[in-house]
């Protein structure tokens, strides 16, 4: 037992509710936890038939989503002084990992994003920073007088474009992205002056030419794509034409669960991945999708409360960091999905399948739960 | 010192509101990106669902034709003489090949192609088809073979086994220039017929009935809508239109008659059609030399197409219904009918043959069949009924001098030469009457008095087809009553063909003269044992042991000019430069049950050539007689 829940144990008066003590007691949020379970649980129904009904793949996930559980409960424990002291250790390992991912890394599919050592399971180091980087900034941030100064506002931009440059060589577009969004949503919570966000999105437009220049061929193709689908309905647009299909077509209230032809036929890719919501909106329509995005809303909605009752700036900076990581994720893959930005590769969150970005969702999930429970120390 | 900074600045209370401040923004702000995913959810589910379902559903359902299963053609026994063979084809739809050559290369390894299949496939595949059309690659696989595609099919996406039904005529080269044949839709035929009614169709009728009753044949398309995924392969049928199986056809040929015939003419060229002369249906149509049909639907190489085109023996020429002929001495009846009709002469007259007739202060020797070099031709007192039954050129000579064209134009016509009057022939040709006006047009010059010699004895300009002339031989055997040719005997369609317009009886010529022309072509068959010039001319050949009464006329018809005071040489003339032999015939005379007309491209005399594959036909009719009763009876009440 910490000395932050020893402390905790000793202020708490008898007579509380036997429930929400033992919930304290297990670092829970009861709301955001019924949350995740439910989103999970909405997910799996969805993955179900995007999987074909192949129970043993289904298994597998399960299995995957519980192992995440569990980490999300240990990661509910972790003490935040502790986390905080620990930030620059985790994101220093991670870049060293990072750097060694492009020089020894194992390739698949065009792209070097696994480290292989023997005896574990393969293992993304890009991963590990979506929460490294929002802890790391966090941490930064919290030791500085804020709003922050210029100074500190350029060392941040440093910490977060040194990793996602990294992952962008790999190259892991979609992650960089994340990587990123994760580290700004932090600066941005430590109130940056909204003017500099201004003038940042002002030269960020200015910027998209040059970005042209160094943008590979196939990410180009992919911005092409989104513009003017139709130009290769065989090739390049298939993905987006069969998505956009498998979405309008599934109308207002859907084909019905495990009616989706779009999907079982095989016209939509990665149905069961990256495209899996094309497969709720096929078959549970508008309206299943709806569900899904006001769950999605609903969690956000807790994560930012518990990020504002934060027992200090590093745990408020935590918690919104991750909240608003968890929305980047989401909105990034449904815009990708329905047609409004270029197809990276970013997953669902708690819905496709696959157990990296699980098991890192749900560890930021318990990190949020940890800033839930642990109180704001006696001594200010 | 940045640490002393910060905590000399820092100030909880001032950086919580500031927090709660950015956190309530930021809430606000994705809580309008997440509108912006439902507004875009909303234009793409409900404002464009419309769009999008349709696109869904043409991804999914494809509407596949299904062929009607072609009708079936019978002999007047119900004896199967065009039928389907159910065949499991490989096919390709290229479409939906990632890679043609490496396919290509994995079903050399499974299934070994030869080199001619590839051809054929390459060319097939070159030609235009419908989209998404399947392409014959093999279109017929044995089971090692099946088994094996089927095996592979993963590793062949695009390529199809399709099950279908390919036309087979079970009695091949017997009946091939009769029954006709199917072929493989070209790209021209796609151009002509209804696309719709022939999309699943690969073959159609091209020849014969099979081309003349393709309507009643190809039978309504079906349809089936199926679902397909990706990669087009069918994971179920939604629902089906059954097509409709083409009508059958039962034909007045008879398979056994054909083979009497195409065993007579023992492998010479030539043609036999043989007519039921109550109803015009035709009993036998052989042509020789012929070919097998069903080599056009299997695949005939190119080398075996050119080979048959090229033939000299023309084996795919339908001699009985597209060559035309002069009909020499066969036409001979019908000048007679004419000149009785127009007085020019009567039963009795009578002239003395020298073996040859001059035209009134003309030198030209118009010569009998009978005339020598040396002057010692001519068969004595001829009248009319010996001018038939001995073929006398001499008499005719005469009857056509004082005839004219016009009165032997005129009966010809009405016999049905120079037109086609056939039902169901497909292709018949119309043959040749000439007159005065063709002969001025065609050829930019009168009418002579030699034309109307040549065109008494059947020469000349006079054009006929074997079919015309067993029409003639049904007409005579029917006392002036026509008929039109047909093959058509019954069918489950109600066709226009089951009941052509009867022709009007040729009452122009009298009874009498019905009766002597026939009585003289008896004669023909059935006089023998006289003097040396006094038999029929084809008695020795056929007269001696008939035991039915036939009437009968020869007809040698010149292919080259013999030169004037020549002689006709048989030993000298090239084989291709002899004369055709014809005879027609009917039998048995008092109550005619076949009428036949027979030719030997070639051949030599008629009644010597000819003759005997004629009585060899009607023999094969008339002889076993007893189980065919029945079927005659039910014929003429058709």
């Amino acid at each position: 037992m910490s000395a932050a829940d020893f402390r905790r144990t000793l202020s708490r008066e008898d007579g509380f509710d036997r429930r929400q003590r033992w919930l304290r007691r297990l670092h829970l949020d009861l709301p955001l936890l019924a949350l995740v379970l439910l989103t999970a649980a909405y997910g799996l129904v969805v993955l179900y038939s995007a999987l074909d009904r192949d129970w043993m793949a289904f298994q597998g996930q399960l299995s995957r989503l519980a192992v995440a559980f569990i980490v999300m409960l240990i990661a509910a424990q972790l003490d935040l002084a502790m986390l905080q002291r620990w930030a620059p250790v985790l994101y220093g390992l991670g870049m060293v990992m990072l750097v060694l991912v492009l020089l020894v890394g194992v390739q698949a599919k065009g792209a070097q994003r696994w480290l292989g050592v023997p005896g574990l399971p393969r293992f993304q180091p890009s991963e590990l920073m979506k929460l490294a980087v929002p802890l790391m900034v966090a941490s930064f941030l919290a030791d500085r007088p804020l709003p922050p100064t210029g100074k500190t506002v350029a060392s941040v931009l440093a910490l977060i474009a040194a990793p996602a440059l990294l992952i962008g060589l790999q190259p892991d577009l979609g992650t960089a992205i994340l990587v990123a969004a994760a580290g700004f949503a932090v600066l941005l919570l430590s109130g940056l002056l909204w003017r500099w966000v201004l003038l940042a999105g002002l030269l960020g437009l200015a910027a998209l030419p040059g970005l042209w220049m160094v943008m590979r061929d196939y990410q180009r193709q992919r911005v092409l794509t989104l513009l003017d689908p139709e130009s290769d309905p065989l090739g390049a647009g298939w993905n987006i034409i069969q998505s956009k299909i498998a979405i309008g077509s599934g109308g207002l209230f859907g084909k019905g669960l495990f009616e989706g032809t779009q999907s079982h036929l095989n016209f939509l890719p990665e149905s069961h991945t990256d495209f899996i919501i094309a497969v709720l909106a096929e078959e549970l329509g508008f309206l299943g999708v709806l569900g899904l995005l006001t769950l999605y809303f609903l969690l956000l909605t807790r994560g930012l409360y518990i990020a504002t009752q934060g027992r200090d700036t590093f745990a408020r900076l935590l918690a919104g960091g991750l909240t608003l990581t968890f929305f980047t994720y989401l909105f990034v893959n449904v815009a990708m999905v329905s047609g409004l930005l270029p197809v990276v590769g970013v997953p669902l969150p708690l819905v496709s399948y696959g157990g990296t970005s699980a098991l890192t969702l749900l560890a930021g999930f318990g990190v949020l739960m940890a800033v839930a429970t642990q109180p704001k120390p006696l001594a200010a | 010192m940045m640490d002393r900074d910060a905590l000399t600045l820092r100030n909880p209370e001032q950086e919580l509101r500031q927090f709660t401040g950015r956190a309530l923004t930021l809430w606000v702000l994705l809580a309008l990106a997440i509108l912006l995913l439902v507004m875009r959810l909303f234009q793409l589910q409900v404002l464009e669902h419309d769009r999008h379902a349709a696109r869904s559903e043409k991804n999914r359902i494809e509407v596949q034709p299904i062929a009607p299963p072609r009708g079936e053609i019978y002999d007047r026994k119900g004896r199967l003489i065009a039928g389907n063979l159910p065949v499991f084809s490989l096919m390709v739809v290229k479409e939906r090949v990632e890679d043609l050559e490496a396919t290509l290369a994995l079903l050399e390894t499974l299934i070994g192609l030869t080199a001619e299949e590839r051809e054929a496939f390459q060319g097939r595949l070159a030609r235009r088809r419908r989209p998404l059309e399947p392409v014959t690659l093999r279109l017929r696989l044995d089971p090692e073979a099946m088994a094996r595609v089927a095996v592979n099919r993963h590793r062949l996406p695009g390529v199809e086994i399709e099950a279908g039904l390919l036309r087979h005529y079970p009695e091949g080269a017997l009946l091939a220039h009769a029954v006709g044949s199917v072929r493989r839709l070209s790209e021209a035929d796609l151009q002509r017929v209804d696309p719709i009614a022939y999309s699943a169709t690969r073959f159609m009728g091209r020849l014969g009935v099979e081309a003349h009753y393709e309507r009643a044949l190809h039978g309504a398309v079906g349809h089936e809508r199926v679902e397909t995924d990706a990669r087009g392969r069918i994971t179920r049928t939604l629902d089906r239109t059954p097509p409709r199986a083409g009508h059958n056809l039962t034909l007045h040929l008879d398979r056994d008659l054909q083979a009497a015939a195409v065993a007579a003419l023992a492998g010479r060229r030539g043609a036999v059609v043989a007519l039921d002369p109550r109803t015009g249906g035709i009993l036998a149509l052989a042509s020789t030399p012929s070919y097998n049909p069903n080599d056009f639907i299997w695949g005939l190489d190119a080398e075996g197409y050119q080979a048959l085109q090229q033939d000299r023996d023309q084996p795919l020429f339908n001699r009985p219904v597209r060559g035309q002929y002069a009909p020499g001495s066969t036409f001979k009846p019908l000048v007679a009918l004419a000149a009785l009709t127009e007085g020019v002469t009567d039963w009795e007259r009578s002239l003395k043959d020298p073996g040859y007739y001059q035209l009134p202060g003309q030198s030209r020797k118009y010569r009998d069949w009978s005339w020598t070099a040396g002057n010692g031709g001519g068969q004595g007192v001829v009248d009319l009924r010996k001018a038939i039954y001995r073929s006398s050129n001499t008499y005719f000579f005469d009857l056509g001098n004082r005839l004219g064209p016009e009165p032997m134009a005129s009966v010809a016509r009405a016999f049905g030469l120079g037109s086609d009057r056939s039902v169901d022939v497909f292709g018949a040709r119309p043959g040749l009457v000439p007159d005065g006006g063709w002969k001025q047009q065609a050829q930019g010059q009168p009418w002579y008095p030699g034309d109307s010699l040549n065109f008494a004895i059947g020469q000349g300009a006079l054009l006929v087809t074997p079919l015309q002339l067993a029409t003639v031989a049904a007409t005579l055997a029917n006392r002036g009553q026509p008929v039109r040719p047909r093959f058509l005997m019954a069918s489950d369609a109600r066709l226009p063909e089951l009941a052509p317009a009867p022709l009007p009886p040729l009452d122009q010529f009298s009874q009498a003269d019905y009766a002597g022309v026939i009585e003289a072509m008896e004669a023909v068959v059935h006089r023998g044992n006289q003097r040396f010039g006094e038999n029929g001319t084809a008695w020795a050949y056929i007269g001696q042991d008939i035991p039915y009464r036939m009437a009968g006329k020869s007809g040698t018809a010149q292919v080259v000019e013999i030169p004037q005071g020549e002689e006709y040489d048989e030993e000298a003339l090239e084989e291709r430069q002899r004369k055709h032999a014809w005879f027609m015939a009917f039998a048995p005379v008092e109550a005619p049950e076949i009428a036949v007309a027979v030719l030997v491209e070639n051949g030599g005399g008629g009644s010597q050539i000819a003759a005997p594959v004629a009585r060899a036909v009607v023999d094969a009719w008339l002889l076993p007689k007893a189980p065919q009763a029945p079927q005659v009876a039910k014929v003429a009440q058709q």
